[in-house]
Order: structure tokens, then C-alpha cells, then sequence
């Protein structure tokens, strides 16, 4: 029985990935790892995406209060509004928003960027000059997106908390010291360590998937356009895939 | 037969045996014959999509061929471990067709690089030194802070020569060094491959279909027909060559 071709195509490509993934972790480290490049792109990663991971998450806490407001009211349970928005921020849609965000900025640019380098042949040149390209570009860019996405989602948590302040306070009148408790006070440990794991996974799927599409790109500028879209596309999939999978461990090891 | 004889009491430095290498049914070297003596210029001559980078790639290890021998300076490059691969690579220099500068980094940062690996016992101002050296040897010291997308095709094509001479190569491979420049820039870029010849004595494979920087600079031509080496010569052997496909380049 033959599979159709898209079926075979995808399948291919998860092997091409696993693959790709199998020889970071045979190249993750060691003594030529390459520690300023490693440094330059955690900044780089960090610097490029802060503006906008933080009015993502100033809107979102913005809009998760003021969205919230009328269904806690009918039940009288305003005072609530801190804690529930608080819950559903820093577990699920915190991680999750951000992530995506990251998918797009970061992937793309990863992809766009080493796709760019593989079509000009300077991957190429490098592997002449007798540094190993995928230690120079690979592996330095999957462990600074892999450490930063979770820093930018912790950033964009705060950011959330203050769009939240300001909302809860267009209607009502509440210190910052009592929301910023009433925000803190309802997350126990189990909440907030699941949802910190697995952002590192996020960072470092979406570094594995931008460097793959960039690194693996065919000949052709065209192939650049196409390794940063396809590396948004897939990346942002992976997020959801992980959180999935996220979903179930948590629950099966009773931490919900 | 005479020359055959005045060829024999030179050193070969590269030797390419029988080389063969396809990407799916393409079929782009078949039995590909070459050699390359001490101190020539010798230009591989061929039309476009004939396998002349794909060549020279074998040549310095980034393609592995399917079948075939390949020596460079007494040493088999197919059978090397990557240290070896480096090491060969040091002595071996390579200007790609798109010059391959990096462009996240100034030129300084480019022709850094490759002391990277290859210069780590040099001190910081050897370095500077040495950076300078190939940047003024190329007529560009004035460039050194500026990035590639800020220079012109002749100057990215002159520093990504600075770049590759760094390290000062016994063998050159240069692909197409004058494909998409203007006349006045191609001669600029001839005469410094040839000046690289005299002064550093390097032997160098230089491929072009560019022919008056053919005339210019080759020693000796070798055309690259259907996967193979069919004619070679100089450049008054070859303009007398009766095969038609050998002519077309010459007329
Ligand atoms: N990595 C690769 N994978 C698949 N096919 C390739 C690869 N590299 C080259 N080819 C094919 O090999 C053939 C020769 O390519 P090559 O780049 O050597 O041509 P060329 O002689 O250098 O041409 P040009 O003068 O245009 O640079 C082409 O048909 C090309 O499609
Ligand atoms: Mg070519």
C-alpha cells in the first residue's frame, strides 16, 4: 500500500527533524563550545522580542480583566477577579501567547537568517575556515532560545499583572500592594513550576524548528522566504503539540 | 610529446582521478581526470550548470564524491577525518562564486574568522597585523569597519580574496572571481590573482567562463564537457582545437 503524498511528505520531514535534533544533542556541548556567540544571541534573541512580548502581555492582562469583569459580577465575585485572571495567566495562556509570539519573531527570524547564510554559501565557507557551523549557528541558538523564551515569559507574567492593575482600577479602586497580593497569593507551586518547564520545551522548539528550516533550506532566495514561513508555521504547531502533551504529564502526576 | 616530457619533471600538488559524483539521475561529473602542477594558474573552463563548483567542492571536502581519487598536496582528501579535513583546508584556499562574506560582521570580524581556529596562537596585535596585511594587499585598508552590505560587488568580491589569503594558501581555488563585474573591475581582480601567484607562489584552479580573464590569467585550460575533461592546453592550443563544443568558448 503506497501512503498518499502529503502523508509521506510529513513523515519524511519528522524524520529530517528528529534527525536534525539527534545531532544537536550529539553536538549540544563540549570544549569548542562556542560561549560569546552563545552570549551575543541571548541578547540578540532577548533585546529583539522585548518590546513586543511585553505589550502582548500588558494587553493580555488588560483584556482578560476587563473581559472577565461582567461573568464574576453576576456571581458577586469581583474580589475574585485578581486571583482568577492570575490562574489562567501565569498557568495556560501566559506561556502559551508568548510562545506563539516567540514562534513568529524568533522563528522566523532564525530561519530567515541561517537561510539566508546556507543560499549565500557562508555556512559553507565557515565549515572551510574550520569552525563547525552547527556548533557556531545551531547549537549557540537553540540554548539562548531555549533560556530566553522562558525569561520573556516571565517578564510578559508581570507586565500581565500591571495590565491587570490598571484594568481592575478603571472600575474599581485597589491598592497595587493588595492586587499584587491577591495575584501572588492564589498561585501555589504546582501551578507555577509545570507552567515554568515547559516554556523551556517552547524555547527550545521553536530554536530547533528555526534552525532547522534555516540550516536545511534548498538553493534559491525564494528558499528563504520559505524556511522562515515554514519555520513560523511549524513552530507555532510544536507549542500546541507540547502543551498538550504538558497538559496530560501534569495531570497524570496529580499536579492540577 | 615534448611537452609531455617538460610536464613529468613538475610536482603535481592536486590530482583528481576518475571522479564521479551524481545528485539523483543527474549525472554532473563522469570520470573527471585533472591535475594541477606547482606555481600554474589553471583555469577550468565550462559551461554554466556543468559541475565547476561541484568540482571544485569535492576538492576541498564539502561534497563527497561516489567514486574517485582525489589528492591534495601528497594527501587523500576523501578518506580524511575532520581534523585532517581542517588541517588540509589551512593550506587549501577557496573564494566562493558569492564570495560567502558574512553579513552580520564587519570586514575586520570576516577576515578574523578564519584565525579563528587556524591562528589561535597569534597575538592580538599579529592579528591586527595580519588582517591589515591582506586587507592592503587587495587595495581595501580603508574598509576594515564597515559591513559587507555597505561595499560595492568588486570590493566584497577583493575582501572576501583578503579573506581567503589570510592564511596564505598553497593551492587557490577561485570560483568564477569576475562573473557579474565590469570590465575595468574584472582586469583589477585578474591582476591580483596574478600577483598572488608571483608573490606567494601559489598554485591555483581558477574557473570562469569569462574569457579575456581566461586569456589573462591562465597557464594552462582544461574544458569541462558532459562530466569530463575533454581538451586541454594552453589558450593557442585550445583557439586551434577543431571540436565544436571546444570552440564554442573560443569564438
Ligand atoms: N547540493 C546539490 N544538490 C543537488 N544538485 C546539485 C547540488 N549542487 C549542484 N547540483 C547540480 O549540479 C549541477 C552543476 O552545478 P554547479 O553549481 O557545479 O554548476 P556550475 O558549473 O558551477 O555552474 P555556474 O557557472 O552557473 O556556477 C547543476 O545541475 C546543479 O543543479
Ligand atoms: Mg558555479
Amino acid at each position: 500500500m503506497k501512503l498518499p503524498l502529503g502523508t509521506r511528505n510529513t513523515l519524511a520531514e519528522i524524520g529530517d527533524i528528529s534527525r536534525f535534533t539527534a545531532r544537536f544533542f550529539r553536538e549540544w556541548g563540549g570544549p569548542r563550545f562556542e560561549v560569546q556567540e552563545f552570549f551575543r544571541q541571548c541578547y540578540m534573541i532577548g533585546n529583539r522580542s522585548l518590546g513586543l512580548v511585553g505589550i502582548t502581555g500588558f494587553i493580555l492582562g488588560l483584556v482578560m480583566t476587563i473581559q472577565s469583569r461582567p461573568t464574576m459580577a453576576q456571581f458577586g465575585a469581583e474580589d475574585w477577579i485578581p486571583s482568577m485572571v492570575s490562574v489562567s495567566i501565569i498557568r495556560e495562556i501566559g506561556p502559551v501567547v508568548i510562545a506563539l509570539i516567540c514562534a513568529g519573531k524568533i522563528g522566523s527570524g532564525i530561519g530567515a537568517e541561517l537561510g539566508s547564510m546556507k543560499v549565500t554559501e557562508q555556512i559553507d565557507a565557515m565549515e572551510v575556515s574550520g569552525t563547525n557551523p552547527f556548533k557556531y549557528l545551531v547549537v549557540t541558538r537553540v540554548w539562548a532560545t531555549t533560556f530566553m523564551v522562558p525569561l520573556l515569559v516571565i517578564f510578559a507574567d508581570v507586565v500581565a499583572m500591571y495590565g491587570s492593575y490598571l484594568a481592575v482600577n478603571i472600575r474599581g479602586d485597589t491598592s497595587l500592594a493588595l492586587f499584587t497580593q491577591q495575584f501572588v497569593d492564589i498561585l501555589a507551586f504546582s501551578d507555577v513550576l509545570p507552567a515554568f518547564i515547559k516554556t523551556f520545551f517552547f524555547g527550545f522548539a521553536i530554536g530547533i524548528i528555526g534552525c532547522y528550516k534555516g540550516y536545511t533550506s534548498n538553493k534559491g532566495t525564494e528558499g528563504v522566504g520559505l524556511a522562515a514561513n515554514s519555520a513560523v508555521v511549524v513552530a507555532s504547531l510544536m507549542v500546541f503539540i507540547l502543551d498538550l502533551l504538558a497538559v496530560q504529564i501534569t495531570d497524570l502526576l496529580g499536579l492540577t | 610529446m615534448e611537452s609531455q616530457q617538460h610536464r613529468t619533471d613538475r610536482e603535481v600538488v592536486l590530482d583528481v582521478q576518475h571522479l564521479s559524483i551524481s545528485f539523483g539521475d543527474n549525472h554532473v561529473l563522469r570520470d573527471f581526470n585533472l591535475q594541477l602542477y606547482r606555481g600554474e594558474n589553471l583555469v577550468v573552463l565550462g559551461k554554466s550548470g556543468s559541475g565547476k563548483s561541484v568540482l571544485i567542492k569535492c576538492i576541498i571536502g564539502l561534497l563527497k564524491p561516489d567514486h574517485g581519487q582525489i589528492r591534495v598536496l601528497g594527501q587523500d582528501v576523501i578518506g580524511m577525518s575532520k581534523e585532517e579535513l581542517d588541517r588540509m583546508r589551512t593550506r587549501v584556499g577557496f573564494l566562493f562564486q558569492s564570495n560567502a562574506l558574512y553579513d552580520s560582521m564587519t570586514v575586520r570580524e570576516n577576515l578574523e574568522f578564519p584565525l579563528r581556529r587556524h591562528g589561535r596562537d597569534k597575538s592580538h596585535s599579529e592579528v591586527e597585523a595580519l588582517v591589515m596585511e591582506a586587507l592592503t594587499n587587495v587595495g581595501l585598508p580603508h574598509t576594515v569597519d564597515l559591513m559587507p552590505s555597505e561595499l560595492s560587488g568588486g570590493m566584497r568580491k577583493r575582501v572576501a580574496l583578503a579573506r581567503t589569503m589570510i592564511l596564505k594558501p598553497e593551492i587557490m581555488l577561485y570560483d568564477e572571481p569576475t562573473t557579474g563585474l565590469d570590465p575595468v573591475t574584472s582586469r583589477e581582480i585578474n591582476d591580483l590573482i596574478l600577483k598572488v601567484q608571483q608573490i606567494y607562489k601559489t598554485s591555483s584552479i581558477i574557473i570562469s567562463h569569462d574569457m579575456s580573464s581566461v586569456f589573462q590569467t591562465s597557464n594552462r585550460i582544461a574544458v569541462l564537457i558532459d562530466g569530463r575533461c575533454s581538451a586541454e592546453g594552453n589558450y593557442d592550443q585550445l583557439t586551434r582545437n577543431t571540436d565544436p563544443a571546444v570552440q564554442g568558448f573560443f569564438q
